[in-house]
C-alpha cells in the first residue's frame, strides 16, 4: 500500500475518534430535546462545570476559595485530602443531579408552554450563569484532569501498521491516541446502557412516552416534572463523561464549553431527535472535517475545522431538512 | 390623567393609523429627538460616547435588523456577528479603495454588500426551518469570520491582520479616526438610527411587513393565501442584513476604529444581539431600542457598582457579571417572556386609567 493511502486511513481513523467525542456532547442535546423540546445550549457549559467539579473534588479544592479569601482576607485553597477518582466521579454525579433539580425548580417549571425560542434563550442565560458560577466556585485557571485513563500514542498500533507500507516508502506507522480509543469504548458503553435503560426500565419507558407525546403521557399519569429532572440528570451525566474525556485530553478550561458549538452540526446532520443520528452524525462530521483539513485545508489557508462541519451539515440539510435520522416533519395548517 | 386619548378626534385614515396615535406619545417622541439632537451632543464626552451612547446606537441598528428577521419574519439567525463583520470589512475595503468616497455612502454601500451576502445565506431558509435554520446560520458566522481572518485581500495584507479605519469627515467634521470628536460621531450614528428606525417602522406596517408576519405565524398558511415565501423570506434576510451591515460598518469605522475579526465579531456578538431583541421584545421597534439599552447599560452599571463602588477585585466582579447577566436573562424570560416592550405596553394601559382602578 502506498503511504498516501495509509495517511488517509490514519486521518479517517483519527477523525472518527474525534467524531465519537462530538457525538458524546450531541447525545446530551438529543436526550433533552426529545424529552422536553428544549434546545439546550448549556450542554457544553454543563460539561465544563462537571469537569471542574470533578477536578475540584478530586484534588480537595475549597469551593469559592478565591471569593472567601478576597472577602475575609484568609488564605484557604485546599483541604488536606484528595479523593480517589471513583469517589470523585460519584460525588460529581450527585452534584449534577442536584443541578438538574435546581434547573427544573427554578427555570423549567416557570417556562412551561413557552415558545421554543424563549426556552432556547433561557438555556443561553443558564450557560452564562454557569460559566460565571463555575469559575467563581473553582477558579478560572487551567486544570489538569487525571482519572486514570491512559494517554499518549499507541506503540502497538504503530508497530502493527508500520509494515503495511510498500517497500522504500517513508512511513512510520499510524498514530492513534489511546485516550481516544478509550473515549470511543466508553461512548459505546454509554449508548448501550442508555438504550437498555430506555427500552427495559419503567422510567425509560416513561421517558419514551414523554418524548412521543407530552399530553398523552401526562394523561396516563406520568409526571412531566419528574421526567425532566431525570432527563437533565442523565444529560448531566453524559456531560460529565464528555467533560472528562475532553478535560483529560486538553485540560479543564473555559474553551471546554465551546465543544457545544462542535456538537451543533452533528445534531443538524443526525437529526435533533435521534440517538443513533447523534452517533452517526458525529462520525461523519469527525471524519469529514479531518479529511477536508488534510486534503483541501492547505490549499485555502487551513483552520477549516471551525466552519467545515457547519457547511457540510448545511448542504446536507438542503436535501434532507430533518437530518439523517430525524423524524419526518409533517406540517398541517 | 396625563396619558389618554380623550378629546382626540381622528378625521382621516392617515391620522388614525399614525405611529403615535396619542398626543402625549407624539410629544414624548419629539422630546426624545430634541434631547438627542440639541442636548446630548453638547454635554457628551469620550467616556459617555464610548461606553454608552455609541454602542447603544449601533447595537440598536443591529437589533432592529435582527428583529426584522427574527421578530417579524420568524427566522432565527445566529449569524449576526458574521454579517456585522461583512459590513465592517466592506467599509474598510471601500474606504481604502476609494479615499474620496463620502463616509455616509461608504456605510450605506457596506449595508448593500451585506444585504447581498445575507440573501445568499438566507437561501437555505426556504428548505430548513426552526432550530435547524438557527444552527445553519452559524455556518455563516464561522465561515465569514474564518474568511476575513485567512484571506489577506480583505485586510489589505497588513501584518497584524487588523483593519484600521482611516480618518474621514462629513463636511467639516471628522467622523472616523482617532481625532474625531465624540459629538460628531454621536450625531452621525444618531442620524443613521433615526433614518433606519423610521424605515423599519414603515416597512413593518406595510405590505411587506405583513407578508413577513404571515410567514412567521404559519408559513404554509401564508403560502396558501398568496404570500410568496421566496420573496418574503429573502427580502427579510436582505433588509435585516442591510441593517446589520450598517451596524457593523459603524461599529468598525466610528466606534472601534481598529478591529481584529475573531475578537470583535465572534459568536458572542450574535448572542448579544439576539439577547437584545428577546429581552426587548420580539416584533417590536421600541423593543429593539429597549433591549439594546438594557444590554449596553447593564455591564457598565455592574462594573461601576461592583468595582468602583464596592471595591471588588476585577476578576471576581467579572465572574459575578456573568452570573448576574445570566440570572437576569432567565429572570426576565420567566417574568415577561414578551420582553420590555410588553412591560411598556402594560404600563401604558395602566397609565391610561390612572389614578382610577378601572
Amino acid at each position: 500500500m502506498s503511504a498516501d493511502f495509509l495517511y488517509t486511513i490514519e486521518v479517517i481513523l483519527n477523525g472518527l475518534m474525534a467524531g465519537v467525542l462530538y457525538a458524546l456532547v450531541a447525545l446530551g442535546f438529543v436526550l433533552i430535546f426529545k424529552a422536553s423540546g428544549i434546545f439546550n445550549y448549556a450542554q457544553g457549559v454543563m460539561a465544563l462545570f462537571a469537569a471542574l467539579t470533578l477536578v475540584g473534588l478530586q484534588e480537595g479544592r475549597v469551593p469559592f476559595a478565591h471569593l472567601i479569601n478576597a472577602t475575609f482576607g484568609t488564605h484557604v485553597h485546599n483541604f488536606d485530602w484528595t479523593l480517589p477518582a471513583v469517589a470523585a466521579i460519584a460525588l460529581t454525579v450527585v452534584v449534577m443531579v442536584l443541578f438538574a433539580i435546581c434547573v427544573e425548580k427554578l427555570i423549567l417549571k416557570h417556562l412551561v408552554n413557552q415558545e421554543p425560542i424563549i426556552l432556547f434563550m433561557a438555556t443561553i442565560g443558564l450557560a452564562y450563569f454557569m460559566e460565571g458560577f463555575g469559575d467563581l466556585m473553582w477558579g478560572s485557571d487551567v486544570k489538569k484532569l487525571n482519572v486514570g485513563i491512559p494517554q499518549g500514542g499507541s506503540l502497538w498500533f504503530e508497530d502493527l501498521t508500520i509494515g503495511w507500507a510498500a517497500e522504500g516508502e517513508k512511513f512510520y506507522g499510524m498514530y492513534i491516541d489511546i485516550l481516544d480509543v478509550w473515549a470511543a469504548v466508553i461512548a459505546l458503553v454509554l449508548v448501550l446502557v442508555l438504550t437498555i435503560f430506555s427500552q427495559y426500565t419503567k422510567s425509560g419507558r416513561a421517558l419514551r412516552a414523554v418524548a412521543d407525546d407530552h399530553q398523552a403521557a401526562l394523561s396516563v399519569g406520568i409526571s412531566l416534572r419528574m421526567i425532566w429532572v431525570l432527563v437533565w440528570s442523565i444529560s448531566g451525566f453524559v456531560a460529565l463523561v464528555a467533560g472528562m474525556m475532553w478535560g483529560a485530553k486538553s485540560g479543564v478550561q473555559f474553551s471546554l464549553s465551546l465543544i457545544a458549538l462542535k456538537a451543533l452540526p452533528v445534531l443538524m446532520l443526525g437529526g435533533f431527535t435521534s440517538i443513533p443520528g447523534a452517533i452517526v452524525g458525529g462520525l461523519i462530521i469527525g471524519a469529514g472535517e479531518k479529511l477536508f483539513e488534510f486534503f483541501i485545508g492547505p490549499l485555502i489557508g487551513g483552520a477549516t475545522e471551525n466552519w467545515f462541519a457547519y457547511v457540510l451539515a448545511l448542504l446536507f440539510l438542503v436535501f434532507r431538512p430533518q437530518g439523517l435520522f430525524g423524524e419526518k416533519i409533517i406540517e398541517r395548517v | 390623567m396625563l396619558y389618554r386619548e380623550v378629546g382626540e378626534y381622528k378625521t382621516s385614515y392617515a391620522e388614525d393609523s399614525q405611529t403615535f396615535p396619542i398626543k402625549f406619545d407624539r410629544y414624548r417622541y419629539f422630546f426624545v429627538l430634541l434631547v438627542g439632537i440639541l442636548f446630548v451632543p453638547f454635554v457628551i464626552n469620550d467616556y459617555w460616547a464610548g461606553a454608552v451612547f455609541l454602542p447603544f446606537l449601533i447595537y440598536a441598528i443591529a437589533s432592529l435588523g435582527l428583529n426584522i428577521l427574527t421578530g417579524y419574519c420568524g427566522q432565527v439567525s445566529l449569524g449576526t456577528g458574521g454579517f456585522m463583520a461583512v459590513g465592517a470589512y466592506a467599509a474598510y475595503k471601500l474606504m481604502t479603495a476609494f479615499p474620496d468616497l463620502n463616509i455616509f455612502f461608504v456605510v450605506i454601500i457596506s449595508g448593500f454588500v451585506t444585504a447581498a451576502v445575507g440573501t445568499m445565506f438566507g437561501l437555505p431558509s426556504l428548505r430548513i426551518k426552526g432550530f435547524y435554520l438557527a444552527v445553519a446560520t452559524l455556518a455563516a458566522q464561522f465561515f465569514l469570520v474564518w474568511l476575513f481572518n485567512k484571506v489577506g485581500w480583505f485586510y489589505n495584507y497588513s501584518a497584524s491582520g487588523q483593519i484600521t479605519a482611516p480618518a474621514r469627515s462629513l463636511g467639516d467634521f471628522l467622523i472616523t479616526g482617532p481625532d474625531a470628536t465624540p459629538a460628531a460621531q454621536y450625531l452621525f450614528c444618531f442620524l443613521f438610527v433615526f433614518i433606519l428606525a423610521w424605515i423599519a417602522r414603515n416597512l413593518t406596517r406595510g405590505k411587506i411587513g405583513r407578508s413577513w408576519m404571515a410567514i412567521r405565524d404559519m408559513d404554509i398558511a401564508a403560502e396558501i393565501i398568496g404570500v410568496n415565501p421566496l420573496i418574503a423570506k429573502l427580502s427579510a434576510f436582505a433588509i435585516s442584513s442591510f441593517y446589520v451591515g450598517v451596524a457593523g460598518a459603524l461599529f468598525f469605522t466610528v466606534y472601534l476604529g481598529a478591529v481584529e475579526v475573531t475578537e470583535a465579531f465572534n459568536i458572542q456578538k450574535s448572542f448579544i444581539v439576539l439577547f437584545m431583541i428577546i429581552i426587548g421584545g420580539l416584533g417590536s421597534i421600541f423593543g429593539s431600542f429597549a433591549g439594546a439599552a438594557f444590554m449596553v447599560l447593564m455591564p457598565v452599571v455592574l462594573k461601576n457598582l461592583l468595582v468602583t463602588q464596592l471595591g471588588w477585585a476585577t476578576d471576581i466582579a467579572a465572574h459575578f457579571e456573568f452570573i448576574i447577566i445570566g440570572g437576569l436573562i432567565v429572570f426576565f424570560l420567566i417574568v415577561e417572556p414578551h420582553g420590555l416592550a410588553q412591560l411598556w405596553n402594560l404600563l401604558k394601559q395602566k397609565l391610561r386609567l390612572w389614578p382610577f382602578p378601572y
